[in-house]
């Protein structure tokens, strides 16, 4: 099949020591120079796909099917290593989703780069270091000719990034995959990363297979769509028709929960499962209007309820949570005490909350966003300065006072396979603030199966190991064991950060429908505007350990006063806006 | 440090699935391995286990049953070579070397589960203590104090501190097995200490913080059952080395004690007569170096279990 540059015939994997298949009959092909998207959430099958192409798959699945690339004949999956070794980045390159581990960190960058140009020996040897510092110039790294002596821990994850798309584009292949490339990445690196990676594959002219679950970075990068689910393409189309004429529920529904914008009757994010019983058309005319929609325009504009109660409820009382002029230095420690240099994770924070308010804490990686919230919950201390948080000092608290804190202020972590202990069951997890709190058995085991009941997860799960849950049902289980001692203010650092897109909206959901219930007072603390702006009534923006800005949302979205918040926001991917650009 | 997902889940009971909870990590690249070691029956434990159950099971029948009494003296059939009715042949005194080297797997056993437990039950406690207080702002002093002492006890090699007790006791099994055990202390305090620090670092550590578990109970809820593993696998290298340690001592006079048979005993006796009778220093061998083997494969195969980083790296 010459005139496709990629395809995948009727592509089969199933796991040794089972009959269940985990990819079913996957069939797709990718023309010369053409840009397509491959969505689905975690486990769908869509990284096996690509590993499949680029012969990287583990050697216990057994795979059925044929993949075919340009320029070499014969299905790849029989291919010896031998031969994918030769293809690897001269056809077919990748780029993965963790730029922090793809890098060998005992080298320097520009040997990495090399090592790629020399093993496949397409470009003379005395030429390397120049077509080195091209590659780099060529990704926009400032300073290519210092930077290939860089190391990889001296630099940013997005600079790290490209370098990887360097690497990957070393031999210019004609293919390059990339899996979930600026998901480990801030907004605005994200944004700057995705036009890259646009600018190098039409400069190179490559074909673009894209790896993601965010339907917006889709949106703006590529020109079809694959949609797997389950191990199945469930849809496949150009940009335009998926977006605005999705045919399968599972597009329909992915579509409905990622856009932050749109709400149902009761002011909820869309699910996949919502999705399927509303909403179908006012997506569709939620995504062609190519505009943000106003919250809830189709349903009398009572979505909107949820951004008005939080702002009423800020009251004139004496704000719950004071936070004055808080500083936190970290002494640099050199090697036998030499060579300090201080670094300022916060520098003279200020603001209050109020009961009830839903305060949106948003910034970059190194902003100070998780300092702050430890030192909040009293896990870190203030270098100076003063935080209240009720009647609780504190910077001066005593360990009895700090542990009465811990009894009103719990937090939700962000990633929610470390933040549960591996060993330890669901019942005892959950249980174990009520331990701390000293109550009895019987009291504990109905106030667990309370909670694990409000986070919709059955009581069957509460004999079972985190392992055997998914990343959003752990997300539940964090939350149900920060909310089982009913506290008044809950924080969630990144809570939905690592998740999917539909669990994500399932998750937000359960947070909104329980901080109503509990009367919680919420610190959201997250790099996502979308999701803030649908969240919270309030928001701090953060910048290197300063508040450049706060307010209500929806004043700071419509009006931003700094450039940095412009930034962030015009860097926020949107579906709408994609869709309007593209 | 972002949505990196996949972290560590730990032992996945069936990796690959359309269960998401596991999919996540299969889907994530780096899973291959954690299969390999997850799922696939490891070879070196395999071996470790089968000649670590050999060598319990020489013990264990030679309570019940041996082919012959070990200390019965037949004059008339001394060092003899292997015949049917002694496989092993006989030594200088016509004892039957089968029936030592069954009786000896005993004393072999019992040094290494004493000195393993002297050493796993001090310095397991020590380890994490100490790691606890490295956590702690004010407590980084004393941990520095317990490891350097540690590191001072780890500077006495085994058979050093068995000489000092056997001259200061009488030469004994007892006093071999409590010196082997000491020394062995500081190898399971520091693994104890870094596995400790490395929980403590976990967000599931913070979470029992943020809700208001007090340390004890953290290191004991949390810290315990995770380290356990390297602890375990600390264990059967220890055991390893213990039998090495007992079988030295022995053969210097220094272990256990004639009349019990032990395997470094039958070494020692054997001397005398190495280039005439060099099998009676073969059988001897062959165990300890077969029993020693067993533990450290059996080691080899629990690391690769346990070792988080060889486990599920997802992303």
């Amino acid at each position: 099949m010459p005139e496709n540059l990629l395809e995948v015939r009727d592509l089969t994997i199933t796991p040794a020591g089972t009959q269940t298949p985990v990819l079913h009959d996957v069939s797709l092909s990718l023309a010369s120079g053409e840009r397509v998207g491959l969505i689905g959430e975690s486990g769908s099958g869509k990284s096996l796909t690509a590993q499949s192409v680029m012969g990287l798959l583990p050697e216990e699945l057994h795979t059925r099917g044929r993949v075919h690339l340009q320029g070499h004949s014969g299905n790849l999956l029989d291919a010896k290593e031998t031969t994918l070794a030769g293809m690897r980045s001269d056809i077919v390159s990748m780029v993965f989703q963790e730029p922090m581990s793809a890098l060998n960190p005992l080298m320097r960058i520009g040997d990495q780069i090399a090592e790629v140009l020399r093993i496949h020996g397409k470009v003379p040897r005395a030429q390397i270091p120049t077509r080195v510092r091209d590659l780099l110039r060529d990704v926009h790294m400032p300073d290519p000719d210092s930077a290939r002596f860089a190391y990889p821990h001296q630099m940013s994850g997005g600079q790290r990034q490209r370098v990887m798309l360097a690497i990957a584009l070393a031999n210019s292949p004609r293919l390059l995959i990339c899996d979930e490339p600026t998901t480990a990445l801030d907004v605005t690196v994200q944004k700057r990363m995705l036009d890259l990676i646009a600018e190098r594959v039409s400069d190179v002219e490559a074909g673009l297979l894209f790896i993601t679950h965010d339907l917006a970075v889709v949106a703006g990068i590529c020109d079809r769509v694959i949609v797997m689910y389950r191990g199945r393409i469930v849809e496949t189309g150009s940009v335009d028709e998926i977006f605005t004429a999705p045919q399968h529920e599972y597009t329909r529904g992915l579509l409905a929960s990622s856009d932050l914008d749109a709400t149902d009757e009761r002011g909820r994010l869309f699910t996949l499962k919502t999705a399927l019983a509303y909403s179908g058309p006012r997506l569709d005319k939620a995504a062609s209007s190519a505009e943000p929609v106003e919250p809830g325009d189709s349903v009398d504009g009572t979505a909107s309820v949820t951004d008005d109660d939080g702002t009423a409820s800020v009251r004139e009382s004496a704000p719950l949570i004071d936070v004055s002029d808080v500083t936190r230095v970290f002494r640099g420690r050199g090697l036998f005490g030499r060579r300090r240099s201080d670094v300022t994770a916060l520098g003279g924070i200020d603001f209050a909350v109020s009961t009830g308010a839903r305060l949106g804490i948003v910034g970059e990686s190194g902003s100070g966003k998780s300092t702050l919230l430890n030192i909040l919950s009293g896990l870190d201390r203030p270098t100076t300065g003063h935080v209240r948080v009720g009647d609780i000092r504190v910077e001066a608290a005593s360990s009895q006072a700090l542990r009465r804190l811990r009894e009103r202020l719990q937090i939700v972590f962000q990633d929610p396979f470390a933040s549960l202990d591996p060993r330890m069951r669901i019942a005892d997890i959950v249980a174990e603030p009520l331990i701390a709190a000293g109550i009895d058995k019987d009291e504990r085991d109905a106030r667990v199966m309370e909670m694990i009941t409000a986070v919709d997860l059955d009581a069957d799960s509460l004999r079972r190991y985190p392992h055997q849950f998914s990343g959003g049902q752990r997300q539940r289980i964090s939350i149900a064991r920060a909310l089982v001692t009913k506290p008044q203010i809950l924080v969630a650092d990144e809570t939905v950060s690592a998740l999917d897109v539909s669990v994500r909206a399932q998750v937000l959901n359960l947070l909104t429908d329980l901080v109503d219930e509990y009367a919680l007072t919420l610190l959201f603390v997250s790099h996502d505007l979308g999701v803030v702006k649908h969240l919270c009534s309030d928001v701090i923006v953060m910048k290197a350990g300063q508040i450049v800005e706060s307010g209500a949302t929806e004043d700071i979205y419509a009006n931003p006063q700094e450039e940095y918040t412009r930034s962030l926001i015009a860097a926020t991917p949107s579906l709408a806006e994609a869709l309007a650009a593209g | 440090m972002k949505p990196t997902g996949a972290q560590s889940p730990r032992d996945h009971a069936d990796p690959v699935d359309l269960n998401p909870a596991a999919a996540t990590a299969s889907a994530n690249g780096g899973s291959a391995r954690s299969r390999k070691s997850g799922r696939r029956v490891n070879a070196s434990m395999v071996i470790g286990a089968g000649l670590v159950v050999l060598i319990v099971a020489l013990a264990l029948v030679s309570f019940v049953w041996t082919p012959y009494d070990a200390n019965a003296i037949d004059p008339a059939a001394r060092l003899q070579n292997g015949s049917l009715a002694h496989p092993f042949g006989t030594d200088t005194f016509g004892r039957d070397t089968l029936t030592w080297v069954m009786v000896g797997a005993r004393i072999t056993l019992l040094v290494g589960v004493v000195a393993v437990g002297i050493a796993l039950l001090i310095g397991t406690p020590i380890g994490i203590i100490s790691a606890l207080f490295a956590k702690q702002p004010w407590g980084i002093w004393i941990d520095s104090v317990i490891m350097r002492a540690n590191d001072i006890l780890l500077a006495f090699p085994a058979l050093l501190l068995a000489i000092i007790f056997a001259a200061v006791y009488s030469p004994g099994t007892g006093p071999a097995m409590v010196a082997v055990g000491i020394a062995a202390i500081p190898g399971f305090a520091r693994v104890a200490r870094s596995g400790t620090l490395q929980v403590l670092g976990t967000e599931y550590v913070r979470a029992a913080r943020a809700s208001n578990r007090r340390i004890p109970a953290i290191a004991v809820v949390h810290v315990l059952p995770n380290i356990a593993g390297m602890v375990i696998v600390q264990a059967s290298v220890a055991f390893a080395i213990s039998v090495l340690a007992e079988a030295g001592l022995s053969f210097l006079g220094l272990g256990t004690q004639a009349p019990t048979p032990s395997w470094g005993r039958m070494l020692q006796e054997s001397q005398q007569y190495l280039s005439t009778h060099p099998e009676l220093a073969l059988w001897p061998g062959v165990f300890i170096a077969l029993a020693v083997l067993g533990f450290n494969l059996l080691g080899d195969g629990l690391r690769d279990r346990f070792d988080p980083k060889m486990e599920a790296r997802g992303a």
